[in-house]
């Protein structure tokens, strides 16, 4: 992903938004985004913790796992990417209460978003993970290593590096997927967005200043990503691959 | 300098056969027979050279010895215990894991690529599997880890990284870290032949060392003709999955009587 | 209340049936807009002029970097504040398609930047117009390599179609909301809509290897 015109973007059109903003009374209606902000981060951040935990733990039982836990992944990750984000909000949170399981709707929400992208995590781990030299693997048997401790010390260190970038965009669909929790009653940006717009009817600007804070923590997630990939390879080897 | 070698685990009563044996080994990749029928018997302490033209099984070899390849008939016996089977109420059953750990801790082995861990610096590259699967302390670990790298002369280069090395020295890590496991039994895979020529020459003599220094068996593969010849106490020469023929260095290089060995120990000298 | 009734599915699968042509008809002309409006975006950005390619570069990471459900409302709330009237269905195939042509625009990059160098240069030394090279040397050369990659952002925008139930077209999931709440029962009408996802998500993913496959094949023999 382009780095620059992302970032100009982002000044050009906050900018922006706050001219349009200050000449539109921006008073009536940024306290409430602000709040559903605030919201949305933290379901953001919900989120990606789960969708990392379940990543790891669905690639690794995929590959590694005994049969029936290679299945249960296999499913999970399956019906996770096969159907959509919104269906498995509106599943959660209208079929899990007829199980005897009610769960608050910020609760749901970080379930369903962090399953989502988890499954689609599990793939990015698995594919880094058997992007590891075969070499690597034999090194760990002629030493001797069981498999836990090959995984643990040699291959999964080697994995991760290469994990940050997609990992970078994944939580970008997660920050932009947050918006479907608004449809199931979470007053989060999108939805007081919406509250906004009903009783201010200023559209143009509610919606602008909207995206240009979803764009802003977008912006945000790239630099955090990028600064990690590079305090991550400092600790592997550099320079030409041997 | 005095390296103890003798290994951590080994018994009091020790078996005083052959260190390896091949008994009817076979082993195929899909309809490719790769060996077939293989005997093969390494007294303790003896140094074997395998030479061959490319495809013969050479590898094969070794890397059925590290377990990294599966048998389909036969068995390998170390130490005179069968290597990936066992015995459970006098039949062999498959080994189980624990076995199989038990066997390799018996077995180390150096490739062609060194596969080194790429984000350990040298010394941690030799203390890694001492600490976690030896069960040494850190302080141990490090104090092996040192002796032996500075044994391979790389006493000034313990944290210098994979990538910070060249290709001779990276492979003289690669032994220090299989040496720091104290096996019985260390496996070569034609160590040199990813190394520019320049560089060939520091990783032939450390081993020649480790030949000199410690009471190690020792397998390779190697396409250094000179080398096998004043190192080994065996040349084997392999051709189309079999010992075509096999003798001490002074008979195969000097006086050779199958006709494909002459031919092939014609063609490498041509090529030199 | 049984757990799931089955008398009950077998009188909503004709109306969710008949919801799921909304749905395909939306992704269908979604994916038409998005893979046209990708193609342009692609181009501008490529070989545009730098007052337009720099702008675009940041109007495209704008788009892929916002939530699709805002889009839609923007789309669906601002053109009647400017007098256009517009339909929540072709407000909702306008958003996913924009969306989308943003994800096309860098696949259909990948491609051109594939094409060597010396098929530009024969196509100058034959003194063959722009116009010309794009459409019979450079496009028949760059689309066949990424129409998996395509397929695959066909399969996203699928399963983002149920967005549009919020502003109540009526797709599968507006479909099966309403069923609920006028049943009070939300089980069937949400798992079939999950199932009918399921499985067309898993049949699409097949072509799209099957079509990789043939491709590769078709490459290596050429
Ligand atoms: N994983 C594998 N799958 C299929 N065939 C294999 C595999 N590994 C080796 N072979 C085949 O087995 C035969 C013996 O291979 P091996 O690597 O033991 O040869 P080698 O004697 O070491 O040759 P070289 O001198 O080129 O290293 C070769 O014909 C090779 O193609
Ligand atoms: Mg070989």
């Amino acid at each position: 992903m382009a780095h620059r015109p992302l970032v100009v973007c982002a000044i050009l059109a906050f900018t922006a938004g706050l001219v349009i903003a200050s000449f539109a009374g921006f008073r009536e209606f940024l306290p409430g985004l602000l709040e559903g902000a605030l919201v949305t981060v933290e379901i953001t951040l919900g989120g990606s913790v789960l969708a990392v935990i379940c990543a790891f733990v669905a690639a690794l039982s995929k590959m590694f796992g005994p049969w029936p836990i290679r299945g249960l992944a296999v499913v999970y990750i399956e019906i996770f990417r096969g159907t959509s984000a919104l269906v498995q909000l509106f599943w959660l949170f209208f079929v899990l209460p007829r199980f005897g399981i009610t769960l608050e709707p910020l609760t749901v929400a970080i379930l369903a978003l962090g399953l989502n992208v988890g499954a689609y995590g599990a793939e990015v781990v698995r594919g880094a993970v058997s992007a590891v030299s075969r070499g690597q693997w034999e090194a760990t048997v002629a030493l001797n290593m069981s498999r836990a401790q090959a995984l643990r010390r040699i291959v999964l260190p080697q994995a991760l590096v290469p994990m940050i970038p997609p990992w970078g965009n994944l939580f970008i669909e997660l920050l932009k997927t947050t918006a479907l929790v608004s449809l199931i009653t979470i007053s989060d940006l999108a939805f007081k967005a919406q509250e906004m717009n009903a009783t201010t009817y200023r559209t143009v600007e509610i919606f602008s200043i909207v995206l240009v804070f979803y764009l802003a923590v977008a912006v945000l997630i790239t630099v955090a990503m990028r600064s990690l990939e590079r305090f991550a390879a400092r600790g592997l080897a550099r320079g030409p691959a041997q | 300098m005095s390296i103890d070698a003798s290994p951590a685990n080994s018994p009091s009563n020790e078996f005083s056969g052959p260190m390896v044996r091949f008994d009817k080994v076979r082993k195929s990749y899909g309809s490719l027979v790769v060996l077939d029928n293989l005997d093969l018997e390494i007294a303790r302490g003896e140094k074997v050279a395998i030479i061959g033209p490319s495809g013969s099984g050479k590898t094969t070899v070794l890397r059925m010895l590290m377990t990294l390849e599966r048998i389909d008939r036969g068995v390998i016996f170390v130490d005179g215990e069968p290597l990936t089977s066992m015995n459970r109420n006098d039949e062999l059953v498959p080994a189980d894991a624990k076995h199989l750990r038990r066997m390799r801790g018996k077995i180390g082995m150096v490739f062609q690529h060194f596969n080194l861990f790429p984000h350990m610096s040298a010394l941690k590259n030799c203390m890694e599997a001492p600490r976690t699967v030896l069960g040494l302390s850190k302080i141990e670990a490090e104090a092996r880890g040192r002796e032996l790298l500075s044994m391979v002369g790389l006493g000034d280069k313990l944290d210098h990284y994979p990538s910070q090395l060249s290709g001779g020295q990276q492979q003289r890590v690669a032994i220090a870290r299989a040496l720091a496991m104290r096996p019985k039994v260390m496996l070569f895979d034609e160590v040199t032949s990813a190394l520019d020529p320049e560089l060939v020459g520091e990783v032939l003599s450390v081993i020649r060392k480790l030949g000199a220094d410690l009471d190690l068996t020792m397998l390779m593969v190697t396409h250094q003709m000179g080398f096998a010849k004043e190192f080994a106490d065996r040349v084997c020469f392999f051709y189309g999955g079999r010992i075509c023929e096999q003798g001490p260095p002074e008979k195969i290089f000097v006086a050779p009587e199958n006709e494909r060995t002459r031919q092939f120990l014609r063609a490498c000298l041509e090529a030199t | 209340m049984k757990f799931w009734d089955w008398k009950f599915t077998f009188e909503i699968l004709p109306l969710l049936a008949k919801a799921a042509l909304v749905t395909l008809e939306a992704t269908l002309i979604g994916f038409v807009v998005a893979a046209i409006l990708g193609l342009a975006f692609a181009i501008g950005r490529m070989f545009g002029p730098k007052w337009l390619a720099v702008p675009l570069a940041g109007f495209i990471e704008f788009i892929r970097s916002t939530p699709l459900l805002i889009q839609i409302f923007f789309i669906y709330f601002v053109f009647p504040e400017f007098g256009v009237s517009i339909e929540a269905m072709t407000a909702g195939v306008l958003a996913l398609g924009l969306h989308y042509a943003t994800y096309c625009s860098e696949v259909y990059r990948a491609g051109l930047a594939n094409i060597p160098r010396g098929q530009w240069e024969a196509s100058i030394a034959l003194n063959m117009s722009p116009f010309h090279v794009f459409r019979d040397v450079i496009i028949p050369q760059a689309i066949p390599p990424i129409v998996p990659a395509l397929g695959n952002y066909l399969v996203a925008l699928f399963k983002d179609t149920p967005l549009l139930s919020a502003i109540a077209v009526l797709e599968l999931m507006q479909t099966a909301k309403i069923i609920g709440s006028e049943n009070f029962r939300y089980t069937e009408p949400i798992t079939l809509v999950g199932l009918i996802f399921l499985i067309f998500s898993l049949i699409a993913a097949a072509v799209v290897r099957l079509v990789e496959a043939w491709l590769r094949r078709r490459i290596i023999h050429s």
